[in-house]
């Protein structure tokens, strides 16, 4: 069926858009300029969240709360954790990404819903604001960004209360996100493009896109309750009441774990985009990807508990989380073991791009090792709410998710803007932030270990030097996103012309100008079959359209 | 669904130019409402945990009164039925029958969110008084809210109906399969809720 509008609204909307840099500021259906402005507006929300990191580490440099007084260290490790995850990594991994990308690959000229599309990007600047302006005028919520009760209730409740309306909005536009991103890649394929044809992306966006779906709802019912305790005084989570805290943590983490899920697996999607590009090698193990990809979707919805081992768990649950937790390690290898295989033997070109992902798969494998030992509940119990998670969860983020935001913009800056970023200065960064990154985290896994605990001001004071080569560590990662800075900035304007595929990609999005038209391709789109045949040809002929075609007749 | 089999055959004759492309707005409103249907899910493991792990206080047990919520049962239900009617009447070309039905099933969901207002108000329990109250409050609450939600679709699709410009007509029927769906989703919560919060 097509969709026959009455002729007040048949007008093609897109030729009322503003044009130039104005559109980036336009309630744009255009999936190019969304995802953009996604990233965009990510982006600067990661430098404030940046910033905050900046002043914890100042904080902990000293082992009394001089830098920031108690309360406002709350407030500052709140907002971090909470801008970090909700407004930089999920939407950057998931819709700036996601939103460019997805269309080209299945061949489509937008999003299936173009304007919830622009509805769900246009609910995160407010969201951002409204959180960022809480802490100038009653303070900022103060319990972190898992808000357990009874914690959440007892502080100063507007913060608290804002806090909550800001993830709700947020987790709306990440569940419009996920439904176009699922109608997108199920309805929208070009005909003749089978699922099994599709670049890994679409996989992991598929799967991400069912995880948002499923578990975020859950999260935004759960808020709500929340925020019944907070305003009306009921008791569902305030034990005084009679309520139960350990319901809030289980309906969390249904959703928070998942969100590692989140944020993490559209990553793995990129990575295996990028790898094979400048690797000149086919993916390896194609298949088992994406049943890995399922696989992680499956257990990634039944091991929250693992968050909850000295929750007073009973025993049976410690047991099932335990086990169903250490098999995501099997689909995870899975995947670390074919990138390994798809750069053996590779004609690998040493650039930014492929320096990140190497980078995240040196700092993935690190988190997911400790992400394994911490399933298990000994070990759990004695590391529970130390430093050791910390420096766990910011090897699976930042190390993971993070450099591979940096590595696709290095790979797709070309497309954005025709232009290519500086190879000295993408280098230089990934140098600075590889480095600032280990120095900074690595020593966190031995405070944990001797028992610092996190989200607190104060510690001990024979934890004062290993703090203070993490800081160390901190401002060599604050230092190294100058170059970045100065290169997107620079290179937009005077950068060297790219040309339409500077890395004789064949996935489709390369197989149109750079930047793209308005509708992605002028005439009909490519039926890109073999997104990762390289090395087939003797001379790659990226732009013409047949290449894929020929192979298969 | 006799509908949507209606607009396949549809679609097959139609012809598809470079503007028109295929409607994939059901799909997406099936999956939201997968999606609205897990907070309903997160509600339900709330309640039923509570219930197992948080026993009350003798005096705060209340055993509720049956007659009501059936009667809204039974509403809801028959309420399905008339807005099947209602489609098929529109593919009849039959406006004025599919309003008629329409009306009516505005009115049982009118009439629902009144009796449970009834209900509400004869309760000897109130939002904040225990752990049971607060849930069963804030799970009825969120699907009366549901409830009027669906309402209002289907007063706006019953108006549309009404305008001479076709906006919705058997050929063009979006507006009204998605209220249509919409409402048979909240029937089915409100049986599960109805199962689990009364009868269990």
């Amino acid at each position: 069926m097509s969709i026959s509008l009455p002729p007040s609204l048949q007008e093609d909307p897109k030729t009322l858009q503003p044009t130039g840099w104005l559109r980036y500021l336009s309630f744009s259906l255009d999936h190019k300029v969304i995802g953009l402005q996604y990233l965009i507006c990510g982006f600067l929300f990661y430098l404030i969240g940046g910033l905050l990191a900046g002043a914890i580490r100042i904080e902990l440099s000293s082992p009394i709360s001089d830098f920031l007084s108690r309360d406002v260290y709350n407030q500052v490790l709140t907002l971090h954790g909470t801008i970090m995850i909700f407004l930089w990594i999920v939407p950057v991994v998931n819709g700036a990404f996601g939103n460019y990308l997805i269309p080209f690959y299945v061949g489509a000229r937008d999003m299936a819903f173009p304007r919830l599309n622009a509805v769900a990007f246009w609910l995160i600047p407010p969201a951002g604001l409204m959180l960022i302006t809480s802490y100038f005028i009653n303070g900022a919520a103060q319990s972190g960004w898992t808000a357990y009760p009874p914690l959440s209730i007892t502080t100063p409740a507007a913060g608290q209360i804002v806090w909550i309306l800001s993830v709700l909005l947020l987790g709306g536009s990440s569940i419009f996100g996920g439904i176009n991103f699922i109608a997108t890649i199920l309805k929208l394929r070009r005909p003749g493009l089978k699922l099994m044809q599709l670049p890994m992306y679409c996989w992991a966006m598929l799967g991400t896109s069912i995880l948002v779906v499923l578990s975020t709802p859950v999260l935004a019912g759960t808020l709500i309750l929340l925020s019944f305790d907070i305003v009306a005084h009921t008791g569902f989570f305030n034990p005084t009441l009679g309520g139960n805290v350990i319901v809030y943590q289980h309906l969390f983490w249904f959703y928070s774990h998942p969100a590692v899920y989140i944020m993490v697996l559209p990553a793995f999607g990129l990575v295996s985009e990028i790898l094979p590009v400048h690797a000149r090698k086919p993916l390896f193990g194609y298949t088992t990807m994406v049943y890995s990809i399922m696989g992680i979707v499956v257990l990634g919805l039944v091991v929250w508990a693992h968050h909850m081992f000295t929750s007073g768990t009973p025993p049976w649950m410690r047991l099932f989380f335990t086990i169903a937790t250490s098999f995501i390690a099997v689909p995870t290898g899975i995947k670390f073991f074919n990138w390994v295989a798809t750069l053996w033997g590779g004609r690998i070109s040493l650039n930014s791009a492929i320096l990140f992902s190497c980078g995240f798969i040196v700092n993935f494998v690190l988190g997911g090792i400790t992400g394994v030992a911490l399933a298990q509940v000994p070990f759990d119990v004695h590391v529970h709410d130390t430093y050791f998670v910390v420096a766990h969860f910011h090897y699976i983020v930042y190390g993971g998710s993070v450099f591979v935001i940096f590595s696709s913009i290095y790979h797709w800056f070309p497309k954005f803007t025709g232009k290519m970023l500086n190879e000295n200065l993408g280098k230089f960064h990934f140098v600075l932030t590889f480095i600032g990154f280990n120095l900074c985290f690595a020593p966190q896994h031995w405070l944990g270990l001797n028992g610092m605990p996190r989200r607190v001001a104060e510690y001990d004071p024979q934890f004062t030097l290993v703090n203070q080569i993490s800081s160390f560590g901190a401002l060599l990662m604050a230092l190294s996103t100058l170059p970045f800075l100065w290169n997107i900035i620079y290179s937009s304007f005077k950068g060297k012309a790219s040309g339409d595929n500077p890395w004789q990609a064949l996935t489709a999005e390369w197989l149109t100008s750079s930047p793209p038209p308005i509708e992605n391709w002028i005439g009909e789109a490519p039926l890109v079959k073999k997104p990762y045949g390289y090395g087939h040809q003797e001379k790659l002929q990226p732009s013409s359209k047949s290449i894929n075609e020929d192979e298969n007749s | 669904m006799t509908t949507t089999a209606s607009l396949n055959q549809e679609s097959e004759t139609s012809s598809t130019s470079e503007q028109e492309h295929a409607d994939h707005r059901l799909f997406g409103l099936i999956s939201f409402l997968v999606a609205d249907g897990m907070t309903f899910a997160g509600f339900f493991a709330a309640y039923l945990t509570f219930k197992a792990v948080n026993p009350l206080m003798p005096d705060a047990i209340y055993e509720l009164e049956l007659p009501l919520p059936t009667l809204n049962t039974v509403l809801l239900l028959i309420s399905s039925a008339t807005f099947h009617r209602a489609g098929k009447a529109l593919d009849e070309r039959n406006t004025r029958k599919c309003q008629t039905w329409l009306l009516l099933t505005a009115g049982l969901g009118i009439a629902f969110l009144a009796s449970q207002m009834v209900e509400y108000f004869s309760l000897p329990f109130g939002l904040t008084d225990n752990l049971y109250a607060s849930t069963f409050y804030a799970l009825t609450g969120f699907h009366g809210l549901h409830v009027t939600l669906g309402a209002i679709m289907i007063l706006i699709v019953w108006w549309q109906t009404r305008s001479p410009d076709g906006r919705i007509t058997n050929l063009n029927k979006f507006p009204f399969e998605a209220a249509e769906i919409y409402w048979h989703f909240v029937d089915g919560i409100w049986v599960v809720l109805f199962i689990i919060l009364y009868l269990l």
